[in-house]
C-alpha cells in the first residue's frame, strides 16, 4: 500500500468520523455513566482508522472467521472501543447511553462474551500483547494471512508481562502482529515520566526485536501510512508508538490529571457538545472549499 | 506395590495428538519436568517452550484458545496458579478459554526444591476460580483419564500432573468418568476420601486399621470441582464421619470442600488430614509426610478421632 491508497476525501471523512466517535464518548459518558475520558479520546483515532479503513471486518457478522482481530490491551479504553464500534454499525448509537449501568452489555471494561465483536475480554493491564502473540501463533499453524492488532497505553508499559510478550513476539517473528501504544503520556495518578518513567520506548521496542515506527497518533494519515507500512515489512512483530493527547478534542480536559475516570457534568457536557459543534462546521467549511 | 506407568502427562499428550489435531503443547522452560519432550520431537509444530514467560505463557495459551486450539500448559504447580494468578483468572477463567494447566510437583511433591517450589495452596486458588474445573489424580490412570476428558470438554481446567511415573491404582474402565468418586473399599465405620497421592497412604491406612476391626469406605477422588456431591453426601450418611486426605493446605482444599457439602446437607464429622496452614522444606517424600502430618498414621489417627467423635455426637 503506498501513500495514494487513500485520497484526502477519505482522509477528511476519517476526521468526521472521529468527531462521530468523539461525540458517541460524550452521550456515553453524560447518559451512561463516568468512563475512563482521558484515554479513550486518545484513542478515537487509532480506533476509528482501525475499524473504518485498516481492519478486515465485518460488523454484520462479528465473528467471521477471516476477520483481523483487535485485542485492546488498555482495556480502560472500552468507552473508545463502543463509540466507534456503535459508529461502524455493530450495534445502535442508542444501546451507548447503557454503559456502566446494571444490566449492560456495555461492561466498564471489555467483556467478549457480553457483546459481539470483542476479540478478548481485557482490564487487567498487561495481558493483551501476549493473548495477541497466541493468536497470531495459531494464525500461523492454520495457515491463515489474517493480522492481529493490539492498543496498549503508555502506562501499560510498567507491566512486566508486555516485555515477556514482547520477547515471544519476536523470536517468533510474528509480523502478522501490528500494535499501538496510545502514548498519551499520562496514568491514573499522573505523568508517565514522573511516575515510572518508559522511555525511550523506540529504542526499547527495538532492542527487542521489533520493527518500531512514532508517528502523531492523532493524524489519521500517519496512522495509516504506518499500519500501511508495518504490512509490507516482514520477520518481524510491529509496534507504532503513538503520540497522542489525553483527552484529545476538548480543552477543558487536554492532559489534565482528574480527567483519567470521570462522569460529565451537565455544563461541561454542553461545552464540549460545542466544542465539537465548532470542529464540525470548520470540517464542513473545509468540505466546501475541497469542492 | 502397584504397577507404574512412565511419562504419564506426556504419554498422554501424545495420545491426544492422535485425535485432536487442534491439540498445542505449551511449556515454560521445564520441558523435562513436564515430561513432553517426546511430544515436542514428533509434533514441533503444535509445541511452543516459552522460556520462564509464565504470565505470558498464560496469555499466549488464551490467544492460542480463542484460535480455536486445544491448550495443554505446563510448569511447576506453584508457577501455574499462585505466581500467575490474575492472568489466569482473566485470561483463562473469565474468558472461558479451552486452556488446561498442568500443575507438576504439587506441593510436598517437590521434596527436593524447597519451600518456594511447593504449591501448599493452588487447588484452593482454583477451586475459587469460576468457570475453572479442578483435579488432583488420583493415579496415572487418572489423570490419563483426566486428560481424554478435557480434551473433549472446552473450558478452563487445573489439573495436577505426575512427573515420571505415577502409580496405577484404579480400573481404567471404571476410572473413564475423572468426575466421578469412586469407592475403592467398603466399611460402615467411617469413610476416607482421598485426592493425589494420598489415595495410595489411604489404602495402606484402612487396611491396617482392617486389622483392628475397623471398617472404613475408601473413596478415591480426582475431581474437586465440579465435586460428586452424590457419593460424598451417600458416604456422609452411611457411615457417619469422613477423613479428608490430601496433600494440600487445608484451607480450601479437599477438606474444605467435603465440609461445605455435608454441612449443608447432612452434617457429620469431618477430620482433615492436609498441610496445616505452613510453608514447606526440602526433604524426601517420607520425612515431608511425616513433619507436614500427611502420612499413613495420620490418615490412621484421624479415623480413629472421626470415629470417636461419630460415637460422641450420636450420644
Amino acid at each position: 500500500m503506498t501513500n495514494n491508497d487513500w485520497s484526502q476525501d477519505e482522509i477528511l471523512d476519517l476526521k468526521k468520523k472521529c468527531l462521530e466517535v468523539r461525540r458517541n464518548i460524550l452521550d456515553l459518558t453524560f447518559y451512561g455513566s463516568s468512563s475512563h475520558l482521558g484515554g479513550s479520546l486518545s484513542s478515537v483515532e487509532i480506533l476509528t482508522c482501525l475499524l473504518f479503513r485498516i481492519m478486515s471486518i465485518n460488523p454484520d457478522l462479528p465473528l467471521w472467521g477471516k476477520r483481523d482481530r483487535l485485542v485492546i490491551s488498555k482495556g480502560h479504553a472500552a468507552p473508545g472501543m463502543y463509540a466507534v464500534m456503535a459508529a461502524r454499525g455493530f450495534f445502535p448509537a442508542e444501546e451507548l447511553k447503557t454503559f456502566g449501568k446494571s444490566g449492560t452489555r456495555l461492561q466498564k471494561h471489555l467483556d467478549m462474551h457480553k457483546l459481539p465483536g470483542i476479540d478478548a475480554s481485557s482490564g487487567s493491564l498487561g495481558q493483551g500483547l501476549s493473548i495477541a502473540a497466541g493468536m497470531a501463533l495459531a494464525d500461523r499453524m492454520d495457515g491463515k494471512e489474517r493480522f492481529t492488532y493490539v492498543l496498549m497505553g503508555d502506562g501499560e508499559m510498567q507491566e512486566g508481562q508486555i516485555w515477556e510478550a514482547a520477547l515471544t513476539a519476536a523470536q517468533h517473528k510474528l509480523d502478522k502482529i501490528i500494535a499501538f501504544v496510545d502514548d498519551n503520556q499520562m496514568q491514573v495518578d499522573g505523568f508517565t515520566k514522573d511516575i515510572l518513567n518508559v522511555e525511550p520506548l523506540v529504542q526499547k521496542w527495538e532492542s527487542f526485536g521489533w520493527h518500531v515506527q512514532r508517528i502523531d497518533g492523532s493524524d489519521v494519515e500517519q496512522i495509516l501510512k504506518a499500519a500501511a507500512l508495518a504490512k509490507s515489512v516482514q520477520g518481524k512483530p510491529h509496534v507504532i508508538i503513538a503520540d497522542t493527547i489525553k483527552g484529545k478534542g476538548f480543552d477543558f480536559m487536554e492532559l489534565k490529571v482528574e480527567w483519567h475516570s470521570r462522569g460529565l457534568t451537565e455544563d461541561e457536557y454542553c461545552s464540549a457538545i460545542n466544542q465539537l459543534a465548532a470542529a464540525e462546521a470548520a470540517f464542513t467549511a473545509l468540505s466546501g472549499k475541497g469542492a | 506395590m502397584y504397577p507404574k506407568i512412565d511419562k504419564p502427562y506426556g504419554a498422554g499428550l501424545l495420545k491426544l495428538a492422535e485425535t485432536h489435531p487442534e491439540l498445542v503443547v505449551i511449556d515454560a522452560d521445564l520441558s523435562r519436568a513436564c515430561d513432553t519432550g517426546d511430544f515436542a520431537q514428533k509434533y514441533p509444530e503444535r509445541y511452543l517452550n516459552l522460556g520462564v514467560t509464565e504470565a505470558n505463557m498464560i496469555g499466549v495459551s488464551a490467544g492460542l484458545a480463542l484460535s480455536g486450539k486445544l491448550v495443554f500448559s505446563g510448569t511447576f504447580a506453584c508457577f501455574i496458579t499462585q505466581r500467575v494468578y490474575d492472568q489466569v483468572a482473566i485470561s483463562v477463567a473469565y474468558m472461558q478459554n479451552n486452556v488446561k494447566l498442568c500443575g507438576i510437583e504439587a506441593a510436598l511433591t517437590s521434596g527436593s526444591n524447597g519451600a518456594t517450589h511447593q504449591s501448599m495452596m493452588d487447588l484452593a486458588l482454583m477451586r475459587a476460580l469460576p468457570n475453572m474445573r479442578v483435579y488432583d489424580p488420583v493415579d496415572a490412570v487418572s489423570l490419563n483419564a483426566v486428560m481424554h476428558y478435557e480434551a473433549d470438554h472446552p473450558g478452563p481446567a487445573y489439573l495436577r500432573g505426575i512427573r515420571k511415573s505415577g502409580p496405577a491404582i484404579l480400573d481404567p474402565a471404571a476410572a473413564a468418568d475423572p468426575c466421578k468418586a469412586l469407592i475403592l473399599r467398603e466399611g460402615r465405620d467411617a469413610t476416607v476420601i482421598a485426592s493425589g497421592i494420598m489415595l495410595e497412604r489411604a489404602l495402606a491406612a484402612v487396611d491396617e486399621l482392617a486389622k483392628t476391626g475397623i471398617e472404613v469406605r475408601v473413596v478415591a477422588l480426582s475431581c474437586l470441582k465440579p465435586i460428586d456431591e452424590e457419593t460424598i453426601l451417600r458416604c456422609a450418611a452411611e457411615t457417619g464421619c469422613i477423613v479428608s486426605a490430601e496433600n494440600h493446605t487445608v484451607i480450601g482444599g479437599l477438606g474444605s470442600a467435603v465440609s461445605e457439602i455435608v454441612g449443608e446437607a447432612c452434617p457429620v464429622p469431618v477430620v482433615k488430614v492436609g498441610i496445616h496452614d505452613a510453608f514447606g522444606e526440602v526433604g524426601s517424600a517420607e520425612y515431608l509426610a511425616e513433619k507436614f502430618r500427611i502420612g499413613v498414621p495420620d490418615i490412621l489417627a484421624a479415623v480413629n478421632k472421626a470415629v470417636e467423635l461419630k460415637k460422641k455426637y450420636k450420644n
